[in-house]
């Protein structure tokens, strides 16, 4: 049956949707690490790619990979799956694991601080190196190992964040406080996250522009761990800063660049970090019999 | 099987979770744009008024960022859908009646249980500018 592909016309249109559908942004925040309380648009699949590269003191350098599809089940719930990958020079590319994550917002209306709950299941082995997430007393000494060892380590972990979001006068204050707990018998780590941006112009332009002002988002963030339930604190642990812009062209992707300095003699010195993500509109309307806007609801 | 437990729990949670987000979001009935969020639109909102009432460049700019944002769920003219899942349009009685105030509180809260979500995050000058636009459309048929 070598065409029963072409012969499915719902599979036809989920491709097509793929490649010929308009991309839409997003309510994109400028941030790498740290979540806003905002959640994707019902019925949307973002897709993105997010890269990290590094030359950590001591080690070889790599770079992360990090497939993100992200999808809006409802107006209060967004789910999200990662699948990560790394590169090491004079060593190896692998893949690191994948993470499930779940944001929910528990208030159906906004406030001057408004609430999100994160929940996340990751398998990841200790070769990751994305960085997304600083709990506990991570830092440069996991980036030592070879990859040979360090993927034969996986850990299942469960991680809980609560997300703070504040929108005033066009800017966006965001705080992540986030607690891991290791299934493999390991005490509870803390990080966290805090971020800031702004649109460079907040009212929209008369005419489609590409270059636009408030097609750019210029911001800062700053994140690290907080140790472990036993040693709570800032000692041994990793901490990273840096500015963030992102770039949302119309009708297509969104593209974020961000060096990040390391603040602590366990971090490593800089990282590069950039981002390209697309956003498929409604794509739950494939999965329901009429596509066409017809009557109209009162 | 120990390692297997939160993937199984996670999964079960989804598909419940799943369940009531599609028996909520993802329902064929229209019967569900019932404007109640009108009621929880407080008086201070209610009369608040746009600065940009009136302004034709507003509306322009507030076009383009209806189809950027909104078009994909209420269709390119605003008359929403029937078909499921349904969205209510924005011509409608309800939304012409509704107070400037009163759509820029439904753009900056949703109405996360009947399927709107919040465009907090979208600047509140642009939010302002869609509402200067939805003053444009004409009345539904």
């Amino acid at each position: 049956m070598p065409f029963r592909f072409f012969g499915q016309p719902k599979l036809l249109t989920l491709v097509a949707v793929f490649f010929l559908a308009p991309l839409l942004h997003a309510q994109e925040k400028p941030y790498f690490v740290t979540y806003s309380a905002d959640l994707e648009e019902p019925g949307n699949l973002e897709i993105a790619f997010n890269g990290l590269a590094a030359a950590p003191k001591g080690s070889n350098a790599f770079s992360n990979h990090t497939l993100e599809l992200e999808y809006g089940a409802t107006a209060w719930w967004t789910a999200e799956f990662y699948a990560q990958a790394q590169s090491t020079a004079n060593d190896s590319t692998v893949f690191t694991g994948f993470r499930i994550e779940n944001r929910f917002r528990p208030l159906p209306r906004e406030y001057w601080v408004t609430p999100a709950i994160y929940i996340e299941y990751e398998q990841v082995s200790d070769a990751d190196k994305s960085i997304l997430e600083v709990t506990g007393n991570d830092g440069i000494d996991k980036f030592r190992d070879t990859n040979a060892e360090s993927r034969k380590s996986i850990a299942h972990t469960l991680e809980g964040k609560l997300l703070l979001s504040s929108n005033l006068r066009g800017w966006n204050i965001s705080e992540n406080f986030i607690a891991e707990k290791n299934m493999n018998n390991n005490p509870w780590e803390f990080g966290y996250a805090v971020a800031a941006s702004r649109p460079l112009a907040l009212a929209g332009g008369v005419t489609r522009c590409i270059f636009c002002r408030q097609n750019f988002a210029l911001g800062a963030e700053i994140y690290g761990g907080l140790g472990t339930r036993y040693a709570f604190g800032f000692r041994d642990t990793s901490h990273y800063a840096g500015p963030t812009v992102n770039f949302r062209i119309p009708s297509g992707p969104t593209v974020s660049f961000s060096p990040q300095f390391g603040l602590s003699d366990n971090s490593v010195g800089t990282l590069w970090r950039f981002e390209v993500a697309y956003e498929v509109q409604q794509l739950r309307d494939l999965f329901h019999a009429n596509l066409t806007h017809t009557k109209e609801v009162r | 099987m120990k390692n297997r437990l939160p993937i199984l729990l996670l999964i079960s949670g989804l598909a419940v979770l799943s369940y009531v987000g599609y028996a909520q979001t993802g329902s064929p009935d229209a019967s569900k744009f019932d404007g109640k969020w009108l009621r929880r639109v407080t008086d201070e909102d209610h009369a608040r008024h746009s600065p940009f009432a009136g302004q034709p460049q507003a509306a322009a700019a507030g076009k383009l960022i209806f189809a950027e944002n909104c078009a994909k769920c209420h269709g390119a003219e605003a008359n929403g859908r029937s078909t499921p899942p349904a969205r209510p349009s924005l011509r409608s009685e309800r939304v012409r009646h509704a107070t400037d105030g009163d759509i820029a509180w439904l753009l900056r809260n949703g109405n996360p249980y009947k399927g709107m979500p919040s465009w907090s995050s979208l600047p509140e000058q642009q939010r302002w500018q869609v509402i200067a636009f939805l003053r444009t459309l004409p009345p539904a048929k």
